[in-house]
């Protein structure tokens, strides 16, 4: 009996000092930031003792947990039973034509229904959020489909809010005819990063795509005659609806419903382009260079079609971004955009459509509903995202391959084996 | 007299990298409907010879010419691209694997339909009748190569999944899916057991009598070597050092030498 419960007693007691370590380490970490605290009138040091020993406290019995999840990890059993619970899920739906059209038509009529049911302020959000979907589904071209790893693609966003600004500003150009405009001005300066790039990979890449995001935003901030600099651009005309005069919350309705069906389109397209010739030279691409070139496909055109079809999609959301502001300045498209779209995609699930949707609306509303908890907001922000990184490493939905069924041949082929079997 | 027209033929190629000389003046030719083996040692050269020959290096003398069966021309292949060595029609496997992983076996042979194929971006999105139409093309078409080396069952599943033999032959598959007239064979039996060796055998063989297919291998199992191929070449140190058929081969004094590394001094 005794010898029995004795390895389990010192395996309790080395777990129980390995938290102990643990809490008093984080409590030696987050002392001069939690403890120490300045009054700087009296010029006296606040020493704030019983903080520490709620975060020793805390940190006790987070660090079993962690250590749970991190075996769980290890073992991948848990992982893997998740998955092919996932995977079981997602070819129920799949098969199930009518449980697939039930779920599609609640979302669209929820979708449709959305402006109507909640406040303005949360169309908004929700306007954002659908823009940040875009951005991820056009991202996930370029870094998802061809592994071109692509730091600075706020510049495309950038070019296409203020090809639409400046065409509004100087000749009064509408949203609908700057739209096509816009994306096709960042489907050319995508282009034209890309012929640069085109040598490049991995870390190089996205170190010159970053110096490319910044160079554009310097440029934007300091050539005044061209971009007004600094103070922006205000006064961008939102968009034209049938020479209806709108009030504001008519307008982010109808805005909402722009974005809606630019995002649905979105969705079709990438959908239809992962799945097409075009699209598995991307993911060739991404899989293996040298193989993707011996196989035929010309490496230069289809990194090109990758950025400069990346880069349209930044193109088109740039342009909704100034009709939805009606005021740009480069303030909007620093490097943290960049870091955010990408983020998406990685978070969300590269190459998976329905990830970076996911992705986009946990990133986005995550911060917008965690005002509440204000300061703390970003702490959590940042550590759920570390968390998914650590535990979900291929994102919340992983990519799946289209399948293809051949049942006439393989039921002839199964038949044929048949016979011979009881030949 | 179909045998004896020239579809490759090398001369002179010479490689250096830096001060090294990688591959040193070697002749080398593959008739139509031939499999014709290079062989020599580790480090020979043989692998470099064929990232030569497919593009991926430019070599930095002698000529490479192709003479696609069929058509009146000659194509000289140094400083062409890979893409386009391929669309001129020779392709190859490689001696590391080099599938697509994360692809289905399916679409790993539907890539290579690439170059023989037009579609672009607004046939994908719109998907016309002739976007459709294409696309059912390279479908039929990969499962046909795929029964073909017999990987038909595992059509759906991710490239990374297959077992190793199984890898080795949808690299053959997806190869052939360019519509070679020369299928360069990069070690086409490492690490496969006697058993998948000799399945290799009659596939290799099959491929080029119903494709009408030459093929140049290099291969380590000489087992395999002697028994399927017409003429074998031998290199050594960047040296083409014996060439013949299968039985001169064996019996060729260099190549006994190269390979169990007597050392006379002459």
């Amino acid at each position: 009996m005794k010898a029995q419960s004795l390895p389990f007693i010192r395996r309790a007691a080395s777990e129980i000092f390995q938290s102990l370590l643990v809490s008093c380490w984080f409590m030696f970490l987050t002392f001069p930031i939690m403890v120490i605290k300045v009054n700087p009138l009296e010029r006296t040091i606040d020493w704030q003792w019983m903080r520490l020993v709620w975060i020793g406290l805390a940190v006790f019995p987070l660090s079993f947990v962690w250590r749970w999840l991190m075996k769980r990890k290890e073992h991948g059993g848990g992982q893997d039973g998740e998955d092919s619970w996932q995977k079981r899920l997602g070819e129920k739906i799949r098969a199930d034509r009518k449980i697939y059209t039930a779920l599609l038509a609640i979302l669209a009529v929820f979708v449709a229904a959305f402006p109507f049911m909640f406040s303005s302020y949360q169309t908004q959000i929700m306007i954002s959020a659908l823009m940040y979907v875009m951005l991820g589904l056009g991202l996930n071209i370029v870094v998802g489909l061809a592994g071109l790893l692509d730091l600075g693609y706020v510049a495309f966003y950038a070019v296409g809010a203020y090809s639409y600004a400046l065409l509004n500003h100087h000749f009064g150009l509408g949203f609908w005819p700057a739209l096509p405009l816009g994306a096709g001005l960042a489907a050319v300066c995508g282009i034209l990063l890309g012929f640069p790039v085109l040598r490049l990979r991995g870390d190089y890449l996205a170190i010159v795509t970053l110096g490319f995001g910044e160079i554009i935003r310097l440029v934007l901030e300091n050539w005044n005659a061209f971009s007004f600099g600094p103070s922006g651009i205000a006064g961008i005309s939102r968009p034209w609806f049938f020479g209806a005069d709108l009030s504001l919350g008519q307008h982010t309705v109808f805005l909402y419903f722009i974005v809606l069906i630019l995002v649905g389109f979105t969705i079709l397209v990438v959908n239809r382009l992962r799945n097409s010739r075009i699209g598995r030279a991307w993911i060739a691409l991404r899989e293996d260079e040298v193989a993707c070139q011996a196989m035929g496909i010309d490496k230069t055109r289809t990194k090109l079609t990758a950025f400069a079809l990346g880069a349209t999609w930044a193109g088109f959301v740039g342009c909704v971004f100034a009709a939805k502001t009606t005021f740009i300045n480069p303030a909007s498209f620093t490097f943290m955009e960049s870091a955010i779209i990408l983020s998406i995609v990685v978070l969300g699930g590269m190459g998976s459509i329905i990830g970076v949707i996911v992705g986009a609306m946990v990133l986005i509303l995550l911060p917008e509903y965690l005002r509440a908890f204000s300061e703390y907001r970003m702490l959590v922000f940042g550590a759920s995202m570390v968390l998914i990184m650590v535990f979900r490493p291929q994102g919340i939905i992983v990519g799946v391959r289209q399948h293809y069924r051949f049942g006439r041949k393989e039921s002839t082929e199964e038949q044929g084996e048949r016979d011979a079997a009881s030949a | 007299m179909r045998e004896m027209l020239q579809v490759l033929d090398i001369q002179q190629l010479t490689m250096d990298f830096g001060g090294l000389r990688a591959i040193d003046g070697v002749d080398l030719e593959v008739r139509q409907g031939e499999i014709v083996a290079l062989i020599g040692p580790n480090g020979a050269g043989k692998t470099t010879f064929f990232n030569c020959v497919t593009g991926v290096y430019e070599p930095t003398g002698g000529r490479m010419t192709v003479r696609p069966p069929g058509k009146n021309v000659a194509v000289r292949l140094n400083r062409l691209k890979p893409n386009i060595i391929t669309e001129h029609g020779l392709a190859r496997t490689f001696q590391n694997i080099r599938l697509f992983q994360n692809m289905t076996v399916l679409e790993n042979v539907m890539v290579a339909r690439h170059c023989r194929t037009r579609s672009g971006i607004l046939g994908a999105i719109f998907k016309n009748a002739g976007n459709r139409r294409e696309e059912q093309e390279i479908v039929d078409f990969s499962y046909g190569l795929l029964e073909k080396v017999g990987l038909q069952m595992h059509v759906n599943d991710l490239a990374r999944e297959l077992p190793y033999g199984a890898q080795r032959r949808l690299e053959i598959a997806r190869a052939l899916a360019t519509e070679p007239f020369l299928l360069l064979l990069d070690e086409p039996a490492a690490g496969m057991n006697p058993r998948e060796t000799s399945e290799l055998d009659a596939l290799i063989t099959r491929i080029r009598d119903d494709e009408g297919v030459s093929i140049l291998l290099i291969e380590h199992d000489m087992k395999l070597v002697m028994s399927i191929s017409q003429r074998i070449y031998v290199m050594d140190y960047g040296r083409l050092i014996a060439q013949g058929t299968p039985k001169e081969i064996a019996e060729n004094p260099n190549v006994i030498k190269a390979y169990l590394g007597e050392t006379f001094d002459a």
